[in-house]
């Protein structure tokens, strides 16, 4: 590379005589810039301004534009420019860069901080009910269709129900148990740990006992799934949606709830309380496990005392829970994935949408009914 | 391009590329010469891709020499590679335009990396660009999901000539166009390589993209380039598959209309 790219300026009356030189290019910049900014003086006061081309070895872009800019620059302050012994080969890139940045774009001005949060603010309540409404509209597609699979039960797509209970019930079963007992282990030690203190490590199997069928195993498990196969859902939803594969369905004369999304949910609604019921189990194993290591509490001891403190209650408000759970799980999934547009970008987006709405909704509706059967005292 | 021998930008020689027992590129050999527009033609799945993407430098080869501007990449040393990728410009098949970033900005990417300019000079620079290609001002600041198709690949070949690339490498420029756009597109690449001086390195299936703007075409069967040189001479090949590439239906309605 040459360090001789630099520009010739020499002055004759009123005429300014300049002789770039050298390669013009972009690995040139600074040292060009830095030359046309120290004519500029000279320039300024002169009546004509010729630019002879000879000398110029190298010229891309970036050193025609410097050049061009230089003579609109001459021109606004009406100095005539001509360029001189112009070579042939750099004749069409001048005529290109002289037809660029002409105008100048307005980029949109940035509003008030203030009205931009408020406007947010506004923007979000409105999604939240588009949002709630979509989810309204899926329950009831599905409501529809269920109905009028009921009425015709050999529409009913049993194969693609089976494979996905295959896949969300059987398939998960390992994940769910291992983690459910692991839940169900640190429950243990730390209610033996602290119980110790007041004496009470007895009680460590009430507690255990209880909040793993009544609560921890179906929420556990719920959340888990929602991560699990109702991403799987939303994703597999949305890709179909972007290989217009639903548009053909409809197009075919199905109803793309009835053929994809009732033997989804379906599955995941017969799935959710049979995962949910090992999980439980695998979680008091863990509990029992670890008050036998842990706390020396033996195994017949704790079974018993397990038999003392739950009653088939605590094991039905767990239970009752979980197809609604999964009801939620698989609506949210189902109309996310249908709300994927074109790009890969939104199917990213509404899967995450999908994890997230659903664990919330899932959580929500745990509390829900905490209330409610503690209303109506079960 | 002036007489006498020719310069050799991309020299190829003995070029094997594989994926596990399948052999795509079979003991290729292929010269480009400075400032000419190479077509290169084959199946599809037949390693056109495969070799603008080996020469390029994202498939490795298991044999054989690929030599850029005279640097070979076995031998060359790392800041030797960034400056001969630096010379070159890659116009992806879909774009591949950065989906966070404005057109604006994802022209300046490139611009950025390897020159240090001040803002000012970056965007009359990035907007030079994109009115060279044909897209305007306003256009800059909209982001890659927000354009057509034959926008897309505007700014895409915006971006692939941000550096004033000496060789340009275009994976089928023209697929996913409609006629007119194509034709335009075609015509754009040509201005550009007569104002910016490239070499064009281009995979098309578009026959008449070859007809009216390549400089030799290039045929890609069983993984060697079996007919080389102008499209009059490739059209007359004996090869089984150019003859029924050139000489098939659809391609019968454009060489006839031509000849």
């Amino acid at each position: 590379m040459s360090t001789d790219s630099t520009l010739h300026c020499t002055t004759t009356g009123e005429t300014v005589r300049l002789a770039p030189v050298g390669a013009w290019t972009a690995a040139h910049s600074e040292a060009l810039e830095q030359r046309l900014a120290a004519i500029n003086p000279q320039i300024s006061t002169a009546r004509e301004l010729a630019i002879d081309m000879a000398g110029v070895r190298e010229l891309d872009t970036l050193g025609a534009w410097l050049l061009e800019r230089l003579a609109r620059g001459c021109i606004a302050r009406k100095i005539q420019v001509q360029f001189l012994q112009l070579p042939e080969r750099y004749r069409g890139l001048f005529d290109q860069v002289g037809r660029v940045n002409r105008r100048t774009v307005q980029r949109p001005v940035s509003k008030n901080k203030l009205l931009l949060g408020l406007e947010r603010i506004g923007q979000y309540t409105i999604t939240l009910q588009v949002e709630f409404v979509t989810f309204l509209e899926m329950l009831a597609a599905l409501s529809f269709a269920l109905v009028r699979v009921l009425g015709r039960p050999r529409t009913f797509r049993i194969t693609s129900a089976a494979y996905h209970l295959y896949r969300v019930g059987w398939q998960a079963i390992p994940i769910m148990v291992l983690i459910t007992f692991l839940i169900g282990c640190i429950i243990a030690q730390q209610g033996i740990f602290h119980f110790r203190k007041f004496d009470a490590d007895a009680y460590v199997v009430d507690m255990v006992g209880i909040l793993v069928l009544r609560e921890l195993g179906v929420l556990i498990v719920s959340i888990m799934v929602a991560g699990r196969s109702g991403s799987a859902y939303t994703a597999e939803l949305g890709s179909m949606k972007m290989r217009e594969e639903i548009d053909a369905l409809r197009m075919m004369g199905f109803d793309p709830v009835e053929v994809l999304i009732l033997p989804r949910v379906v599955a995941l609604v017969i799935a959710l309380p049979i995962l949910a019921f090992f999980g439980s189990m695998a979680a008091l194993f863990g509990g029992g496990l670890v008050a036998w290591l842990y706390g020396g509490m033996s195994p017949e001891i704790f079974i018993a005392r397990l038999r003392e403190a739950v009653s088939v209650t605590h094991f039905e408000v767990g239970m009752i829970k979980a197809p609604f759970m999964a009801l939620v799980v698989g609506l949210v999934a189902c109309s996310e994935g249908l709300r994927v547009k074109g790009s890969a970008e939104s199917l990213g987006l509404q899967t995450t949408n999908s994890v997230v709405k659903s664990i919330f909704l899932v959580i929500v509706l745990d509390g829900v009914f905490a209330v409610f059967f503690a209303s109506i005292g079960m | 391009m002036s007489g006498g021998t020719p310069e050799i930008v991309i020299r190829i020689s003995d070029l094997v590329v594989g994926f596990g027992n399948q052999l795509v590129l079979d003991h290729l050999s292929l010269e480009v010469r400075r400032g000419e527009i190479l077509g290169l033609v084959g199946a599809s799945g037949g390693g056109k891709s495969v070799l603008l993407r080996t020469i390029i430098g994202l498939v490795p080869k298991r044999q054989g020499r690929i030599e850029v501007m005279g640097v070979d990449r076995d031998t060359a040393s790392p800041e030797q590679e960034r400056a001969m990728e630096r010379r070159w410009g890659v116009l992806f098949q879909q774009g591949a335009l950065f989906s966070s970033l404005t057109i604006l900005e994802n022209i300046q990417f490139p611009m950025r990396e390897s020159l240090h300019l001040p803002k000012t000079l970056l965007d009359e620079l990035a907007n030079a660009k994109l009115e060279m290609v044909g897209l305007s001002p306003e256009d800059g600041l909209k982001f890659p999901a927000e354009l057509s198709g034959g926008m897309t690949k505007r700014a895409a070949l915006a971006r692939a000539i941000a550096l004033d690339p000496e060789i340009l490498f275009l994976d089928e420029p023209t697929s996913g166009l409609d006629p007119i756009s194509a034709g335009e597109f075609d015509a754009l690449i040509k201005t550009l390589q007569q104002t910016l001086n490239f070499t064009v390195f281009m995979v098309t299936h578009d026959l008449y993209s070859m007809q009216v703007q390549c400089d030799r075409i290039a045929a890609l069967a069983n993984g060697k380039v079996v007919a080389l040189g102008p499209i009059a001479e490739v059209i007359e090949s004996d090869h089984p598959w150019v003859k029924s590439y050139f000489q098939g239906k659809r391609a019968r309605v454009i060489t006839r209309a031509t000849h």
